[in-house]
């Protein structure tokens, strides 16, 4: 192994994944540093894959990565006790050539990648974990040290691609420790059921997804949601909420997610299946403000460790990979340029991303966390009292129409208030303008 | 089915039992600082680790026992919020949680 690189990228999900290949890519000498026992051993995710950030780096990557199935239908459920109301959306549309979306197995699509990335060039290790920076005497970024004998690497740049507890940022002073109201913590397990079940019970053929997002009564006043996605022969299906809330409450993660799968609405997609793994992740929650500073001398973070989580449109994993290829670009360019990695010159990867969809994104939902953790009725209140409100107006009992829209229009008055209502109605309209 | 009576019966290690582990025998990479003097702060991770590592002794201490962490780390935020009572690091290279699916 030679003593000094171009660049180190710590860590291998999907921000790691993308730099290094990049990088490796370009022609520049890249290590990057993984501490499981294989890239994606330590990784969890729902998981969704967009198509469109790897697209843009592995354009073939349909007939190569371990894809589950394409999402054909979306579901967003509301759930009181015992009911669910909601909306589907389907479309034939999404069986294209070229589709949107896919579930996937991270611990297999991680290591599909980091495959990807050891055949461009990079050298990859695994089983070692980064402990610290290495800086020189003026503070720059000169590379890491490891927990192997002998363990420090030098380098021109380091990419901090450790997910999102940042440790080795936070060990080096780069960044604080992250706020409990700032991070979900969600358990998940592997349900494998046969496909023709999953076939059956989701109403889909083929390689034909589906995704449930379910909000309401199931987080037992905290704020997060649930979720049910269709594997090629398992179910993923978990429960996020705040870590501030966990703690609030006392209520135990796998205690919520036990009755998350006992509700009347879940319980028979579920029957019959053998669950083979149960994991749990921390998901940063904080947004735009929450991020912390993402470039400075000798070094750049990206992904979960930037905090670059869209909360409300639940994706994570694209921007991970789209700010991991961005750095690298940066890179890239700089010593195309033999321009040094200074933080003056590596200014140019906030640019790239304030360009893209991942910072205007994260900018323009800034507010939401805070509108969200102070207003937990969104995910509490107002499914149950939805979720009532149909069973009322479905309901043929006698009574007259009237008589049942004055009832429901009551219930909303009491469940919120009507300066509670029309608040509400403004706050969420101004988080998400 | 009430919500208590589901929580009677939710076994932590009953979930754990399915997942792969490389436990670093005889070398935690969590640690309680000063056991004698934990904060009620502390004392939450007994309900809110997702792994159920944490738990309380009969003589009012909380001790850890890390076999089936997941490295999540909940605990480390939670403690650093109130002020710095864990050293907190990942297992060594290799070691800990290794998901299949992830």
């Amino acid at each position: 192994m030679p003593e000094r690189f171009e660049a180190i990228v710590v860590g291998g999900g999907p921000a790691g994944n993308a730099a290094a290949l990049t990088l490796a890519r370009s022609g520049a000498a890249v290590l990057q540093i993984e501490r499981g026992e294989y890239a994606g051993a330590k990784n969890v995710q729902g998981a969704i894959l967009y198509a469109d950030a790897l697209e843009a780096m592995i354009p073939e990557f349909r007939d190569e990565a371990p894809l589950e199935r394409h999402i054909v239908e979306q579901r967003m459920w509301m759930l009181d006790e015992r009911s669910h109301v909601g909306t589907h959306y389907r479309s034939e549309d999404f069986n294209e050539e070229r589709p949107n979306r896919y579930t996937i197995l991270r611990a297999q699509f991680d290591k599909w990648f980091s495959a990807t990335v050891r055949e461009a060039g990079a050298l990859v290790i695994c089983e070692t974990t980064v402990t610290d920076l290495l800086r020189d005497g003026k503070g720059r970024v000169i590379g890491v040290r490891t927990d192997r004998d002998g363990g420090e690497i030098y380098a021109d740049v380091v990419i901090l691609a450790d997910g999102v507890n940042s440790l080795v940022a936070q060990r080096a002073g780069l960044r604080e420790e992250i706020k409990p109201d700032h991070v979900a913590l969600a358990v998940k397990e592997t349900h494998f059921l046969p496909p023709e079940a999953i076939d059956q019970r989701f109403n889909i053929k083929d390689e034909e997804g589906v995704v449930i997002e379910a909000a309401g009564a199931v987080t037992e006043g905290m704020l997060g949601t649930g979720f049910i996605y269709t594997n090629k022969e398992s179910l993923s299906v978990g429960i996020g909420c705040l870590v501030s809330d966990f703690a609030d409450t006392g209520i135990t993660p796998y205690g919520l997610l036990e009755r998350f799968k006992q509700h009347p609405s879940i319980r028979p997609l579920l029957a019959g299946g053998e669950v083979k793994e149960y994991a749990a992740h921390l998901i940063p929650e904080g947004g735009y403000k929450a991020m912390p500073r993402l470039f400075g001398d000798g070094w750049l973070i990206v992904g979960d460790a930037g905090q670059m989580v869209n909360s409300l449109h639940r994706e994570g994993s694209n921007m991970a990979m789209s700010s991991g290829r961005m750095a690298a670009e940066t890179v890239v360019e700089l010593r195309q340029d033999n321009r040094p990695m200074t933080s003056r010159n590596l200014r140019l990867y906030r640019e790239k991303l304030q360009d893209s969809y991942v910072m205007k994104d994260l900018k323009k939902y800034r507010d939401l966390p805070t509108v969200l953790h102070r207003n937990k009725q969104f995910v509490t209140t107002y499914p149950s009292l939805l979720s009532r409100a149909a069973q009322t107006f479905i309901r043929v009992d006698g009574e007259d129409k009237r008589t049942k829209e004055k009832a429901i229009a009551k219930s909303f008055l009491k469940g919120r208030s009507l300066r509670g209502l029309v608040g509400d109605a403004v706050k969420i309209a101004r988080a998400v303008r | 089915m009430t919500t208590k009576e589901v929580t009677l019966t939710v076994k932590v290690e009953d979930k754990l039992f399915q997942n792969r582990y490389l436990v670093d025998e005889g070398r935690p990479h969590i640690r309680i600082k000063d056991p004698s003097t934990v904060s009620p702060t502390l004392e939450r991770l007994v309900t809110l680790c997702p792994a159920g590592c944490w738990s309380k002794q009969a003589d009012g201490t909380l001790t850890g026992s890390l076999d089936g962490c997941f490295e999540c780390g909940t605990c480390r935020i939670v403690a650093k919020a109130v002020g710095d009572e864990l050293e907190w690091s990942y297992p060594r290279g290799g070691y800990g949680i290794s998901y299949k699916f992830g």
